[in-house]
C-alpha cells in the first residue's frame, strides 16, 4: 500500500489479510489463492503489509476493551491515512470488527467478506468455474462461521460460491442460524477449553463427517484450524479435507500452481 | 348487592397487589445502568409483532410451538371472558356480552375449544417435565427445586382454571334447561356434559357460583403469582422484544469511557467530556447487577427458563459449566437479593448448590453466583441469543462480566494474557515478528515484494 501511495495511486480495494492469513501456514495458502483470484480478474488491490496489525477482535472478545480500542485506533489511523474506502477480508472476525465496531471509534469503511466478494465475481461472470472443474459431483458440506452467519446474517454467499462448483452440496443438521460453533470464537483459539466431556471442534467434525462429505468447506481461518484438528482427531484426514471457499474456486479455475 | 361489593373488594385487592409488585420490579430494573435504547420505532414494533405476538422464534421447534400457541391464544381469548366476568361482577348482570347474539355464540364456542386445547397442552407439558423429562427443561445446576415446582404450579393452575370455566358453563346450561330459559352462547365442549350434573337447582346455582368465583379469584391470584415466577414472561416478553438489540449480533458494545482515555492518551489536546454531575465513577465491566444495564436486568425478568439457549450452547453441549440460562436466572436472583425482595413470597430460588458450581460467599453476581470458569467457556457464538424466543441477550451479560475480570482484576486465564502481550508487542495474537507479516507473498509469483 505504501508503494502505491508513493506513486499517488489508490486501489479499488484494500485486501485486509489478517493475522491468520499472514502467519498461519495453512491459512497463508488461502491468502495466496485469494490474491491469485484478485489478479485473475484484474482488480486493483493493495495490502497494508507490515503496516497491518491485529484488529483487536480477540482482545475485545476476551474482555480487554482497552487493548482492543488501542488496536482499533491505530488501524483506523493507518487506513484513513491512505484514504481507504473499501476493504475485503477473508477473516470473518476481522470483517465483523472493522465493519461493526470500528464506526463507533471513527473508522467508517465499506467492508466485504471474501465470500460475498467471490459471490459477486461469480454473479458478474468474472469468475466462471466452467463445469466445476475437479469438484463436479464431489460431496461438500459447508460449516458456518458464527461471525459470518449469526453475527452478520451472511449464510447464502458462501453457499452460492460453492454452488458454482457444481458439486453435491450437503447440509449438516445444525446449519445456518442453527450452526454449531467450531469452538474457536470468543478468544477460545488462544486458550485451552474449560473442563468438559468433549472438545467442541470434535463434536462439530463428527457432524460434518457424518454427512458423508469428503470436503468440509469453511470461510474462516479459525474454523479451518478447528475443523482440521477435529477431522484429525477422528483419524479421517486422509478421506476428508478442509478447504476455504477461495481455495476451491482458485483450484476450479486452475489458478493455484 | 353483597355479591357486587365482595367482587369489587376482591378485584381491587388483586389489582392493587399486582400494581404494588410491578412497582417493586420497576425499581429493581432501574438498579441497572442507564442505557439509551430508542429510535427505529417501526423496526421495534415490527419485532414485537413478529417475535412477541407472532411467536416467530418459537417455531424453530414446531411441536412445543403449537402446544404453546394453544395456551397463548387461549389466554388472549379468555381475557375477553375475563372482561365479561368483571362487568357481570360489577353490575350484577349475567353474561353481559350475551346481547352480542351470534358473535357471542362464536366467542363462547372458540373459548371452550381453546379451553379444551389448553388443558390438553398443559397435560402434555406436565408429561414432558415430569415423565419424559425433556433434558433442557429438567437438567442443569440452575434447574433446582423452585424452578421445577414453579413450572408445575403454573400448569396445574391453568388446568384448574379451565375446569372452573367448564363447571360454570355446564351448571349454567343445566339451569337454563331446567328453567326452560334461553342461555346465550354455544358450548361445543360442555354441551354434551350437561347431564353430568344433577337436577337440584340450588346446588347447580352453587356450582355455577363456585365455578365463577374460582375462575375470577384464580385469575387474580395467578396475576399476583406472575412476578414471583418464570411465567412473568407473558407480560415482559413484549417490552423486552421492543428494546431488542437491532445492531448485528456480532457488534459488541463500545466502552466509551475507555475511548475517551485512549483519545486523551494519543492526543494530549483531546478534552474528555465531563461526566454528568453526581455520577458515580463507573467500574469497567460488570461485577454486580448495578453494573449491568437496565435492559440486561429486564432480560432476566423476561426469562421463562425454557433452556433453549443452554440446549444450543456449544460449551454446554460439550460438558462445560457454562449455561446461558443460569447466567440470566442468577442475575434475577441476585437482583432480588440486592434490591426489592421478597415480592409476595420469597421463593428462595437457589437453596441447594450443585457439586460443580462452586460460587463463593462474595455478595456479588460475579463469583457469588457466576464463576469465572463459566464465563471463560463462552465462544461468543451467539447461538443462545439466536435461540431465545423473547430476545434475551445472554452474551452481553457474559461479556460485561469478562470485562470486569480482565480490566478490574487482571484475572484472565494465563494463555489469554500471553495473547494480550503478543498483540501489544507484535500486533498479532501469536508470537510472530511483525516484520514477517508479508512473508506469505514470498513464493507468490504475482506480487513483487519491495
Amino acid at each position: 500500500m505504501a508503494d502505491l501511495a508513493a506513486r499517488g495511486e489508490t486501489p479499488e480495494v484494500l485486501f485486509w489479510v489478517g493475522c491468520a492469513g499472514s502467519f498461519d501456514d495453512r491459512y497463508k495458502r488461502v491468502t495466496r489463492d485469494f490474491v491469485r483470484i484478485l489478479d485473475h480478474v484484474g482488480i486493483s488491490y493493495a495490502v497494508l503489509g507490515m503496516e497491518e496489525t491485529c484488529t483487536g477482535d480477540p482482545a475485545k472478545r476476551a474482555g480487554n476493551e482497552f487493548l482492543f480500542q488501542m488496536q482499533a485506533m491505530t488501524n483506523i489511523a493507518t487506513l484513513d491515512g491512505y484514504g481507504i474506502k473499501t476493504i475485503v477480508t477473508a477473516c470473518p472476525h476481522c470483517f465483523n470488527t472493522i465493519k461493526n465496531e470500528y464506526p463507533a471509534l471513527g473508522g467508517n469503511y465499506e467492508v466485504i467478506h471474501h465470500s460475498t466478494f467471490l459471490q459477486n465475481l461469480i454473479n458478474e461472470g468474472k469468475v466462471k468455474v466452467q463445469g466445476g472443474g475437479a469438484f463436479k459431483g464431489k460431496r461438500i458440506t459447508f460449516h458456518d462461521s458464527c461471525y459470518l452467519g449469526r453475527a452478520n446474517n451472511i449464510y447464502e454467499a458462501p453457499r452460492e460460491v460453492l454452488a458454482a462448483l457444481d458439486a453435491d452440496l450437503v447440509e449438516m443438521k445444525r446449519s445456518r442460524a442453527n450452526g454449531l460453533c467450531c469452538g474457536a470464537g470468543g478468544a477460545q483459539m488462544w486458550k485451552e477449553p474449560e473442563p468438559g466431556s468433549k472438545d467442541i471442534n470434535v463434536e462439530r467434525a463428527e457432524e460434518a463427517i457424518g454427512t458423508g462429505a469428503t470436503i468440509i468447506a469453511s470461510a474462516c481461518p479459525f474454523c479451518m484450524t478447528m475443523m482440521s484438528d477435529g477431522v484429525k482427531s477422528q483419524n479421517k484426514e486422509d478421506s476428508v479435507q478442509v478447504f476455504d471457499i477461495a481455495e476451491l474456486i482458485a483450484q476450479a479455475e486452475g489458478l493455484n500452481g | 348487592m353483597i355479591h357486587t361489593i365482595a367482587f369489587l373488594l376482591v378485584a381491587i385487592l388483586g389489582i392493587g397487589l399486582f400494581v404494588w409488585q410491578i412497582r417493586k420490579i420497576t425499581r429493581n430494573i432501574n438498579l441497572g445502568r442507564d442505557k439509551d435504547i430508542s429510535g427505529n420505532v417501526s423496526e421495534r414494533i415490527n419485532a414485537v409483532l413478529l417475535v412477541a405476538f407472532g411467536q416467530q422464534k418459537m417455531f424453530k421447534r414446531p411441536w412445543p410451538a403449537f402446544l404453546h400457541l394453544f395456551v397463548y391464544v387461549g389466554f388472549l381469548v379468555i381475557n375477553i371472558e375475563v372482561l365479561e366476568i368483571f362487568i357481570d361482577g360489577i353490575f350484577g348482570t349475567h353474561r353481559a356480552f350475551g346481547v352480542l347474539g351470534p358473535a357471542y355464540d362464536v366467542l363462547m364456542a372458540v373459548n371452550e375449544v381453546l379451553g379444551a386445547l389448553v388443558v390438553v397442552a398443559c397435560i402434555i407439558f406436565l408429561v414432558r417435565r415430569n415423565v419424559t423429562k425433556v433434558p433442557r427443561l429438567t437438567r442443569g445446576p440452575e434447574m433446582r427445586a423452585w424452578p421445577k415446582m414453579d413450572a408445575n404450579v403454573i400448569l396445574v393452575t391453568e388446568i384448574v382454571l379451565m375446569f372452573a370455566l367448564f363447571a360454570f358453563n355446564i351448571a349454567d346450561q343445566k339451569i337454563a334447561q331446567l328453567n326452560s330459559t334461553e342461555l346465550p352462547g354455544t358450548f361445543p365442549v360442555t354441551a354434551s356434559m350437561v347431564n353430568l350434573f344433577g337436577s337440584d337447582l340450588s346446588s347447580l346455582a352453587l356450582i355455577a357460583g363456585i365455578g365463577w368465583w374460582v375462575h375470577i379469584i384464580g385469575i387474580l391470584a395467578f396475576m399476583n403469582y406472575l412476578p414471583s415466577s418464570k411465567h412473568f414472561h407473558i407480560i415482559m416478553a413484549f417490552p423486552n422484544v421492543y428494546y431488542t438489540k437491532l445492531e448485528p449480533k456480532g457488534q459488541f458494545s463500545n466502552v466509551e469511557s475507555i475511548t475517551h482515555e485512549i483519545k486523551a492518551m494519543l492526543d494530549p489536546s483531546y478534552v474528555v467530556p465531563p461526566a454528568p454531575e453526581g455520577a458515580q465513577p463507573q467500574k469497567f465491566g460488570a461485577q454486580d447487577v448495578e453494573d449491568l444495564s437496565w435492559k440486561q436486568l429486564m432480560d432476566s425478568y423476561t426469562c421463562t427458563e425454557c433452556g433453549r439457549c443452554t440446549s444450543v450452547c456449544p460449551a454446554n453441549l460439550t460438558g462445560k459449566l457454562l449455561s446461558p440460562r443460569k447466567i440470566v436466572m442468577d442475575t434475577r436472583d441476585r437482583m432480588e437479593e440486592k434490591g426489592e425482595s421478597p415480592l409476595i413470597f420469597s421463593p428462595a430460588h437457589y437453596k441447594e448448590e450443585s457439586e460443580r458450581v462452586k460460587a463463593t460467599e462474595e455478595r456479588t453476581l460475579l463469583r457469588g453466583y457466576v464463576t469465572p470458569e463459566e464465563l471463560w467457556a463462552c465462544t461468543t457464538c451467539n447461538a443462545c441469543v439466536e435461540s431465545c424466543p423473547v430476545n434475551i441477550d445472554q452474551l452481553s451479560t457474559i461479556m460485561d462480566m469478562r470485562r470486569y475480570l480482565v480490566l478490574e482484576e487482571s484475572a484472565a486465564p494465563a494463555a489469554l494474557n500471553t495473547m494480550f502481550n503478543n498483540i501489544e508487542n507484535n500486533g498479532a495474537p501469536w508470537a510472530f515478528s511483525p516484520s514477517d507479516r508479508f512473508n506469505w507473498a514470498n513464493d507468490l509469483y504475482t506480487v513483487s515484494k519491495n
